[in-house]
């Protein structure tokens, strides 16, 4: 059993639990949506000053930022007692598409350590990477009024045409940069 | 103390998202190069069963744990909002390999470079909220 669980977890089993975490969440009487809480975070912040839009009652959110401190120490057990020395399964065609935009050993690890290593913060691409994808997602979400929980679990899942067309420009935003500026990124 | 509860449902959020990859850069690579059915498969078996709960949830009328219903707001109808903010966020969960909750779980992984991204996330939040009356909605 605990060899089951350190095992990687398969799509159906991680996919329903997950709607499962939404419907906990709408039992204690919340709603299921993460990035909520960096407007919480800008607002405790003092954003207030500059923006009406940070000026809300973030008190009724600390149940939210509860739940996020739980998500980060989640990974950590997870990483510290529940991981498997294998590597990843990933696509072969993805690995040598992979390892021939220099990232060596694709899989070995969670993420790989080109990009994403604690020394890679002081490289060209690693700041692009870190700094520019952290301002898109956080510009995007709010833009958007949610993210991949609550646009495409929660909002999908009740049926909302918005979310539909939030998930849609997901897609053609995820798209563009991994076909189009992914590689570029990646030579730097 | 009553809000301990929610400490140990973002517990398991984060075990989730480690344990099934849906943190990893790779994997999210692999979605939109269409190469891999296993992220397909987590948000589109999370949405099925999610319209099931949902249906149940208003066909039941289950109450919340507080006694009181359980109220869904629909979205605002319109599209410039969600078209327009959906593709910048594409954009960068593509870039991090991360979406919102995964760039925390990452921090608690050990990837510490995450928090330049948790921070970064910030500066876009408070960004969107200062050009807020600028943009299309």
């Amino acid at each position: 059993m605990i060899e089951l669980i350190k095992e990687p977890w398969p799509w159906y089993i991680a996919g329903p639990l997950i709607a499962l975490m939404m419907f906990l969440l709408l039992f204690f009487g919340k709603n299921f949506g993460l990035s909520s809480n960096l407007r919480t975070m800008c607002s405790i912040g003092g954003a207030g000053r500059f923006s009406e839009f940070f000026r809300f009652d973030w008190k009724s959110q600390i149940w939210n930022l509860i739940l996020l401190s739980g998500v980060v120490l989640g990974g950590f057990i997870a990483s510290e007692y529940m991981s498997s020395a294998a590597p990843m399964d990933l696509n072969s065609d993805i690995i040598i598409e992979l390892q021939s935009l220099g990232i060596k050993n694709p899989g070995e690890q969670l993420l790989p350590e080109e990009l994403f290593a604690t020394d890679a913060i002081f490289s060209l691409r690693g700041m692009i990477l870190l700094v520019g994808g952290g301002v898109l997602i956080g510009f995007g979400t709010r833009w958007a009024g949610g993210c991949t929980s609550g646009h495409a679990i929660s909002g999908l899942s009740n049926l909302q045409l918005p979310s539909l067309i939030a998930v849609i420009g997901f897609f053609i935003g995820g798209i563009t940069m991994t076909y189009f500026f992914l590689p570029i990124i990646l030579s730097l | 103390m009553r809000k301990i509860k929610f400490l140990f449902a973002g517990l398991l959020l984060g075990i989730i998202f480690t344990k099934s990859e849906v943190v990893s850069w790779y994997r999210i690579y692999e979605m939109f190069k269409f190469k891999s059915f296993h992220m397909f498969g987590i948000i589109g078996s999370a949405i099925i069963t999610g319209i099931i709960i949902i249906q149940v949830i208003k066909k039941r009328r289950i109450k919340s744990i507080n006694g009181t219903s359980i109220l869904f707001t629909p979205k605002q109808i319109t599209w410039k909002r969600y078209l327009f903010g959906g593709t910048i966020f594409g954009l960068g969960w593509a870039m991090t390999g991360a979406c919102p909750g995964p760039i925390f779980t990452l921090v608690g992984n050990g990837y510490l470079s995450f928090l330049v991204v948790v921070f970064s996330a910030l500066i876009g939040t408070f960004l969107y909220g200062y050009f807020i009356k600028k943009l299309p909605h």
